[in-house]
């Protein structure tokens, strides 16, 4: 039966990544990123790559390590313990799921050879139904013209995966990001990661580059995106666990009035009910990676599920962390403001607590 | 070659297990649905749907006996126990299934019982194989009803300072003292109560897990009237009873004499299971949602709350499921405390919540479109106190799993 405990090469592939990230890229990193003004460190992306980590969903024969989406949901979860930057889920989850879906290569992204970014949404709330930028046909393919917003690594990438309409419906491009007729402007977001808004103004691009089918955009977009909202969930788990070790660290140090502070029944408590709330939280992460790998298309419910607990629990955890710490949990000097900014942004990518839960809601034949 | 021969056999081995539950859940489901009376399915259940069993219980009817019979013949009453006592000897998998059928075709459990949640798992923990076989298939069977004898006046969240004490007369006790929050005394068949056999022991190590008749003489039992107008708790005193210290050679006490503790501790994880898995179900499996959706709720702001009960629910019994696998795997300790805190809050707020939704006619102790929710919603605010607060389960969580510093 399938169970929702770790199964020994999970609990192996968790300890490899965390001794690997423990060294490789503290929470230093993020402030050494944000200091040198860029929105991840490649040097670090290359270790990832060389560990098998871009190929997690890439099929051997391409090159890929292929360990399925509960395995990255893993990597992602210990990358969010300690706020760990990198093209992990916009290149390795989601780009390389959409490209398999529909049977492209992805070989190049199993070695490291292309960064990906995904460009759907085009208004302040994700919304991938109501895309208008336009794709317009143009002798043997089409004109792209419109604008994108919060595009994760959408500076830093070699491509772009775009959703664009066509008069045969929505439909998925995969782009050269420096391709003639497109800019990138930083977002500048308060997670000091990479963002960007983009304006494509009139790309050209073949019927190659579409990703499936011309109107069929949601054979890879749909798979891609569950697996990203799987696994930005597993981030906010793990930012959630990171921000409460803090905390929880903190409680046991911190004295005021001659006393210990984590000795105060009304921190106690509320970091008792914290540590539930992730853990209620984690048996939603961890279903989604199962039924991902299992039941794919039976998995929409159980991923807006995950997404929907984590965006709130993080929100818990970072806003307990800060006022937990009192004043030094607001100085910039200190990390937990960090992962106040990071759960912030993550809660809001790929469709937020409100946007899921009525994902939930009408799976289970609610009215809303 | 050695390698792929081991994979195609572990592939194969997987593909046996799923078609062999596959056969069980098809089975399973044919026999429930030939099986369950017509009156205890597809509907919602209230708290008088609930087969107790016992000597004197009265069935509400034939096809409730008729039930809880066919299930005992199949050892269905007790999933998981093993066959030899009573059980069907069900695997973690296939009990899940079960639990599913019967919640998918919507038919009340056959029985219900502290003898089934409480003493049984600690039967087969703790107890003699002479005490498992005579004891445990009358529980499976529903022939003896069991209430359970921990709290008293002075000894609430703080269990471990009972008072109630036997006095060791050479072949038998004689107990003097006095129980509270006895669910269901007056009804019970015999009692499985905390009980001092060492006043000079610390407080934890005097204590014994002793199983009394209820028909003994000196057990008085008086029930107390709870703000639902039901009185499912009594105050059992004990005035002189004679205990045997063997019942024709089965033990009184289960466990070591004094070791009480252990049983208790044991019992009192397995207890916040049950009650933060909302283990009686008196919601008859619909979720609120199902409800409310019934009801062409269209109220944002009620939506909107079911909506996050909704999402914190399914999150919760996945982690009801999670806890289970990890209790199989070596234990889960104190951290099960956080089941009974986080369940019964989660119980709390769906019955809030359907009241809010019911508007007015809700509130009737009777009400012909919520039957007896009232009741029952003001019945759930005994959930996160009974059984250790919940303040006393953050407490275990603080100190005991994130071992914060003690004043």
């Amino acid at each position: 039966m399938t169970t929702l405990v770790a199964t020994e090469d999970e609990m192996m592939l968790r300890d490899a990544a965390r001794g690997f990230l423990d060294g490789a890229a503290p929470v230093a990193n993020l402030r050494g990123n944000r200091d040198a003004g860029r929105g991840f460190d490649p040097a670090l992306w290359t270790e990832m790559v060389k560990m098998g980590w871009a190929g997690v969903l890439v099929p051997e024969d391409q090159g890929g390590s292929d360990m399925g989406f509960a395995a990255a949901n893993i990597l992602s979860e210990e990358m969010g313990k300690t706020l760990v930057a990198s093209p992990f889920l916009s290149t390795a989850v989601i780009a390389a799921t959409a490209l398999r879906a529909v049977g492209r290569d992805a070989s190049h992204i199993a070695a490291g050879e292309a960064i990906y970014a995904l460009a759907v949404d085009e208004g302040a709330k994700f919304n991938p139904e109501t895309s208008a930028l336009r794709a317009e046909a143009y002798r043997n393919g089409f004109k792209l013209t419109g604008t994108k917003t919060f595009v994760a690594e959408g500076a830093g990438a070699d491509r772009i995966l775009v959703l664009a309409r066509a008069n045969a419906g929505l439909t998925l491009f995969d782009i050269d990001a420096k391709a003639a007729g497109v800019s990138r402007t930083k977002m500048d977001l308060v997670d000091h990661r990479d963002h960007a808004d983009l304006v494509l103004d009139g790309v050209e691009v073949t019927g190659e580059d579409v990703v499936g089918e011309v109107g069929g955009a949601m054979c890879a977009l749909a798979p891609a995106l569950r697996a990203g909202q799987a696994a930005v969930s597993a981030e906010l788990l793990g930012v959630s666990a990171g921000a409460f070790g803090m905390t929880t660290g903190y409680l046991k140090e911190r004295k005021q009035f001659g006393v210990t502070i984590g000795t105060f029944q009304a921190l106690q408590h509320r970091a008792a009910h914290l540590f539930c709330e992730i853990e209620v939280t984690t048996s939603a992460v961890m279903n989604a990676g199962r039924m991902l790998d299992e039941t794919p298309d039976e998995a929409a419910l159980a991923v807006s599920l995950a997404k929907a607990r984590a965006s709130e629990t993080a929100g818990l955890a970072v806003r307990e962390g800060v006022q937990m710490h009192g004043g030094i949990g607001m100085t910039d000097e200190y990390d937990m403001g960090f992962y106040m900014k990071r759960a912030r942004v993550a809660a809001e990518w790929l469709g937020d607590y409100g946007y899921h839960a009525a994902q939930v809601a009408r799976a289970r034949g609610m009215a809303a | 070659m050695a390698e792929a021969t081991a994979d195609e056999m572990a592939g194969g081995e997987a593909q046996g297990e799923a078609q062999e539950l596959a056969a069980f859940r098809a089975e399973i489901a044919q026999w429930i649905d030939a099986t369950a009376p017509a009156d205890l399915r597809g509907r919602d259940f209230s708290e008088d749907d609930i087969c107790w069993g016992g000597k004197t219980f009265v069935f509400k009817s034939d096809g409730q006996k008729a039930w809880m019979e066919a299930c005992a013949e199949r050892g269905l009453t007790a999933p998981t126990w093993p066959v030899e006592y009573g059980g069907a000897g069900l695997s973690r998998a296939q009990d899940k299934i079960f639990s599913e059928e019967m919640a998918r075709l919507r038919v009340k459990k056959p029985l219900d019982s502290f003898g089934l949640w409480m003493l049984g798992p600690a039967l087969l923990a703790f107890g003699t194989e002479d005490q498992k076989r005579h004891f445990l298939p009358q529980i499976t069977r529903g022939e003896i009803r069991w209430c359970q004898g921990y709290s008293e006046p002075g000894a609430g969240s703080d269990l471990a300072s009972v008072q109630t004490f036997a006095e060791d007369k050479g072949d038998h006790w004689v107990v003097n003292g006095q129980k509270i929050w006895t669910s269901y005394a007056d009804r019970a068949d015999w009692i499985f109560a905390l009980i001092r056999t060492d006043r000079d022991a610390p407080k934890h190590k005097g204590i014994s897990f002793m199983l009394i008749d209820m028909e003994s003489a000196g057990v008085t039992t008086k029930p107390i009237k709870l703000i639902s107008g039901k009185s499912p708790f009594c105050e059992t005193f004990f005035d002189n009873v004679k205990v045997p210290k063997d019942y024709d050679g089965l033990s009184s006490i289960v466990g070591e004499q004094n070791r009480g503790w252990d049983v208790a501790k044991h019992l009192l994880t397995h207890e916040r299971e049950m009650i933060g898995g909302g283990g009686s179900g008196l919601t008859g499996g619909r979720t609120v949602g199902a409800v409310l959706a019934d009801e062409d709720q269209n109220d944002p702001v009620i939506l909107s709350r079911a909506m996050k009960l909704e999402i914190d629910s399914i999150a919760m019994s996945l982690t009801l499921d999670r806890y289970k696998d990890l209790a199989k795997q070596g234990g889960v300790g104190d951290a099960s405390a956080m089941l009974k805190y986080y369940g019964t809050e989660l119980n709390k707020d769906r019955f809030e919540l359907l009241m809010a939704a019911g508007g007015s006619e809700a509130l009737k102790w009777d009400s012909a479109d919520h039957g007896t929710l009232a009741p029952e919603w003001l019945r759930t605010k005994a959930n996160s106190i009974e059984g250790g607060t919940s303040e006393v389960m953050l407490e275990i969580l603080s100190k005991r799993v994130l071992d914060l510093p003690v004043r």
